[in-house]
């Protein structure tokens, strides 16, 4: 019995470095709605600079807690410059155009942190004072972790007195639930986001700085943490600070006890919590239905067919593609051939989230599905790559059927959320199931047929099917579906009134771009010859968003382009440079702040005309 | 106007295509060599084995190259994940037109190059993945690997573990192919050894994700008397801090494996568990002639002392020259040839590539861990020859396709 007892604790002291940084995410995202993907980022920062504090203060109580509060000011400060910067110039940007600055943040920050603090772990210092371990029932329970425990409900206090006993916090939560309302009564809402974005990275820094005794500085930290943060915010409910010291406590809690039956489910634990509560309650534990807001959602014009001169650029684009073999060699065309299957996975998951309106976390899983449908009927039932092409787009649609059905009772980001959580799951069934996938090692061989294993005719399979499915993406478009499709985006309510069955729409455009990202997977599993669980992982999902949205949401070329420019960056500048992180990252923070519509719908905006 | 910004679309455009399609200078007499690695994802493993092989590459240049020819080596960031190392493979082989391939850290990446490196006909040396299955289940004709796999350092650790009086063992590894297969192996040899043993307790946390807190308890409340462990990195920091304060350690012996390799178990510090039976490179004490002048050119060139990496991208690179000048041309047959049975001389002592595996003899060291002036020291170690403690050619050569 006292074993469970101390193992609760355990947990509960997990649960306070958690909700530390969540409750960061958390507020950030109610009051700004901005997906803020470098919070993680700051929660690195915040051990780094702990770190050094620390080490520079000289030990002593004193000097340690006065550089674990340095760090988490001084990470507030970071928080600052970048709202400052580059997120004020972000929020009249489409839904969740942020993340693609914010990403670009990420990777700023990691060669950042590599090149001041070295590649080495840096393990800190243990608190002084609190380095020992208590008798408690028979068991040693940590002296820190008896103070994380008591720190955790303490902030959960402050942030709640911040929030609701002070002018300020009246004034985060008036400007949360009406802006325009509050902005109209003289409230200047730009030094109030700055404000709530400096308290958010202030929590996430005092989060980074309190592992320092737990657990090394090291660059890992920052993509190690995001995605548990985001499923804790997500299953309390967004904005909701008592939702994510609640969801903490819960994932610690299964976390701690899971291990005792099943050890290896920590791989997918946190990810199946949060399919079973988003199914069930689809606003989190605690969060209340989304208010929708009126500033921020500039419903969409409709799409129209491309105008002439643009279709002459896309032809004379077209002309080039078809005769890129006669002059280029093998690896430009397989550069090419993935830039291809890449716009096609954008052009897919622009089709759900530019048309449908429903954003996707996951969307890697579908080019997962379609990679290792291909490859697993290769190995296991001996296709050949004509018929695993077919059956590819085939298998996708079938599982995006399935996670579909499911998603499309959810909105907003929670639906973004709940993809993600299934993307988890099925990642890690790929990852685990050894006999059937290859687990992490993948499975090797799964090269194009002999008639097409020259670089130069796969370059033409890649070219044609992948043209093929964004013509047939477009044709959706232009359908009755397309526009009915749209009309759920639009407005569900009054497409509802007119007799759509929204919820049925939803769920066969979810099937249409998971058959498309089906077939990219399938062209890509080929292309590389081996398919390994990475292809459905998290970064994928994310360097898809990134293509859609840097190059347009509200455009049917712009995941296109953005594939090429994102795509063709990244393997160029991989290629010359150990250092290409920094300089995609500047990148990409330079294009959102030059074109805050996106590639596409900059030059849209600025020609006057020419949709899609 | 509209044509200035389709010309301007159009030159932005062109920048990027002439950033991937843009050739090197082929410089006619020196030798090609790729080489890829994870320089960005894992730097602290990469860094050091980078040092290494240019270390040798400048001591193989110096001393006239290979055929009389220099040796110019093409090194690429490999991402960390497979997907973007293929690319980088194509980039070296197509674009760079390198007549041998070298490096990688991460098992699932090492698989993907070498199965490239079959399709495309193209030698492969992989230097540091872990993983068996490149040597066996997976290996292929093109692919060689240097370092000594999962199987031999835990076979090693099982005949230190198997002298110890424990009975009851607990494991704890990150949950993936090379924790599931170092545990796998481990429990095998020491269950053949010690008919006796039980195994009482197993640990999968995700990989640089512990929860150390509940897996100390948990591993605790198996109640083992001995522990094998195959966490590594911020996983082994967190563990080790978690399992001191927690008294898991007490009155239990631990064997780990790598842990005694500088860059597992350097940024432990005077942390680090004393008594643990670990696998791994005591640089500061061998004191054979070819490392004493490894270690002092690698200390003089760098200010720093060598890692294990530091030793397997030296002995890399030196594999390279070795196979060049026997073969005496770059023909990939030829390689190849040259390659099966290839003895090449390392810091480590000489080691042979094996004929029906291609892996190399190279072994590993094996001791108990110690905190010497506030950082972690191998002591009572030996050094086991992969040779002795590989699969013998027959057998290996039976678990390749």
């Amino acid at each position: 019995m006292s074993f469970y007892v101390v193992q609760f604790l355990t947990g509960l002291a997990s649960a306070a470095s958690l909700f530390l940084v969540a409750s960061g995410l958390s507020i950030i995202f109610g009051v700004s709605r901005v997906v803020n993907f470098a919070h993680g980022s700051f929660f690195m920062l915040g051990a780094y600079i702990a770190y050094s504090l620390v080490g520079a203060f000289d030990g002593g109580i004193l000097g340690f807690w006065g550089g674990i509060v340095g760090a988490a000011l001084a990470v507030g400060l970071i928080g600052v410059v970048v709202e400052v910067l580059l997120l004020r110039r972000l929020y009249h940007s489409p839904e969740l155009f942020q993340l693609v600055g914010t990403f670009g943040v990420v990777l700023v920050v990691q060669d950042v942190a590599l090149s001041i603090w070295g590649p080495d772990d840096l393990l800190g210092p243990r608190a002084p004072g609190l380095d020992g371990a208590v008798d408690f029932l028979g068991h040693r329970l940590p002296e820190y972790d008896i103070a994380l425990i008591i720190l955790g409900p303490l902030v959960l206090v402050a942030i709640w007195l911040l929030l609701n006993r002070t002018r300020w916090g009246v004034l985060v939560r008036a400007a949360t639930q009406d802006p325009e309302m509050a902005g109209a009564l003289g409230i200047n809402q730009k030094w109030l986001l700055t404000g709530v974005f400096f308290l958010g990275s202030v929590l996430a820094g005092l989060g980074g700085a309190l592992q320092l005794p737990r657990e090394p500085a090291n660059l890992l930290m920052d993509f190690n943490i995001i995605a548990e943060v985001f499923v804790v915010v997500v299953i309390g409910g967004m904005g909701n600070i008592f939702g994510a010291f609640l969801a903490a406590v819960l994932i610690s809690e299964l976390q701690a006890f899971g291990i005792l039956i099943f050890p290896e489910i920590t791989l997918v634990l946190v990810f199946l919590v949060m399919a079973v509560v988003l199914v069930i309650r689809p606003w989190g534990l605690l969060g209340k239905a989304e208010i929708p807001h009126i500033a921020a959602r500039a419903v969409g014009r409709p799409f129209r067919p491309v105008e002439r001169r643009w279709a002459h650029l896309g032809l004379a684009v077209l002309a080039v593609l078809a005769v890129l073999p006669t002059f280029a060699g093998d690896y430009a065309l397989q550069v090419a051939s993935e830039v291809i299957i890449f716009a096609l996975f954008a052009a897919s998951l622009n089709f759900i989230m530019g048309v449908g309106g429903m954003i996707s976390f996951g969307h890697a899983a579908y080019l997962g599905f379609g990679a290792y449908g291909a490859a697993l009927l290769v190995r296991h039932l001996g296709f050949g790559m004509e018929a695993a092409l077919i059956a590819a787009p085939v298998m996708s649609a079938l599982g995006a059927a399935v996670f579909g059905w499911f998603c499309v009772r959810l909105s907003g980001v929670y639906l973004a959320m709940l993809t993600l959580a299934f993307a988890q799951i099925a990642w890690s069934i790929v990852f685990q199931w050894y006999d059937f996938t290859g687990g992490d090692n993948g499975i090797l061989g799964i090269w194009p047929a002999p008639w097409a294993s020259d670089s130069w005719i796969y370059y033409y399979v890649t070219l044609g099917l992948g043209l093929g499915g964004l013509w047939a993406l477009r044709q959706c478009v232009f359908a009755p579906f397309g526009f009915t499709l749209r009309a759920t985006r639009d407005s569900a309510a009054r497409a509802e009134a007119i007799g759509i069955d929204v919820k049925r729409h939803q769920w066969q455009g979810f099937i249409v771009a998971g058959a498309a990202a089906g077939l990219a997977g399938g062209l890509y599993a080929f292309l590389k010859g081996s398919v390994f669980p990475t292809v459905m992982s998290i970064p994928i999902s994310v360097d898809g968003l990134v293509m859609v949205l840097l190059g347009g949401v509200q455009t049917l070329m712009g995941p296109v382009v953005g594939a090429a420019v994102f795509t063709g960056l990244k393997i160029g500048l991989a290629g010359e440079t150990n250092y290409w992180r920094i300089i995609l990252g500047a990148v990409i923070i330079a294009s959102v702040v030059a074109f805050p519509q996106g590639i596409v719908g900059f030059v849209k905006a600025r020609t006057g005309r020419g949709e899609a | 106007m509209i044509y200035r910004r389709i010309y301007a679309a159009a030159t932005a455009t062109a920048v990027v295509l002439s950033m991937v399609l843009g050739s090197a200078a082929f410089a006619a007499e020196a030798i090609r060599i790729g080489e890829m690695n994870s320089y960005t994802r894992l730097p602290a493993f990469t860094l050091p084995y980078r040092n290494g092989w240019q270390l040798a590459l400048d001591e193989i240049n110096k001393a006239g190259g290979v055929m009389d020819r220099q040796i110019e080596v093409i090194s690429k960031d490999d991402g960390g994940n497979p997907g973007d190392a293929i690319t980088v493979a194509n980039d070296l082989v197509a674009k760079e037109g390198v007549v041998l391939m070298f490096g990688t850290l991460l098992s699932n990446v090492g698989l993907a190059v070498s199965d490239f490196a079959k399709q495309k006909k193209v030698p492969f040396i992989a230097a540091e993945p872990l993983s068996d299955t490149i040597s066996w289940s997976n290996g292929n004709a093109y692919t060689f690997r240097l370092r000594p796999g999962t199987y031999v350092q835990a076979a090693m650790l099982a005949e230190e573990a198997a002298k110890l009086p424990a009975k009851r063992w607990a494991t704890v590894a990150p949950n993936y192919e090379y924790g599931k297969s170092a545990v796998a192996a481990f429990k095998t040899l020491l269950s053949k050894k010690r008919p006796d043993v039980e195994w009482v307790g197993e640990q999968w946390p995700a990989l640089f994700k512990i929860d150390a807190g509940a897996t100390t308890q948990a591993l605790a409340q198996s109640k083992p008397d001995a522990i094998f462990n195959v966490t590594f990195g911020t996983d082994l920091a967190k563990f080790v801090r978690e399992g001191k304060l927690r008294g898991l350690f007490d009155g239990r012996s631990v064997a780990s494996i790598l842990a005694g390799e500088p860059e597992w178990i350097d940024a432990l510090k005077d942390e680090a568990p004393e008594g643990w039976i670990v696998t791994g490179y005591p640089w500061y004490d061998i004191e054979t002639p070819a490392h004493a002048r490894f270690k002092d050119a690698y200390t003089k060139r760098f200010n720093d002392y060598p890692r294990l990496g530091s030793v397997v991208g030296y002995a890399s690179m030196y594999t390279v020259a070795e196979a060049i000048g026997k073969a005496g041309s770059t023909d990939t047959d030829a390689i190849l040839k040259a390659m099966a049975g290839l003895g090449v001389d390392t810091p480590l002592g000489r080691i042979t590539y094996r004929t029906a595996d291609l892996q190399s003899t190279m072994g590993t060291f094996v001791g108990h861990l110690t905190v010497k002036d506030g950082m972690p020291r191998m002591i009572n170690w030996r050094y086991g020859d992969g040779k002795d403690y590989l699969p013998s050619e027959a057998e290996a050569a039976k678990m390749r396709p």
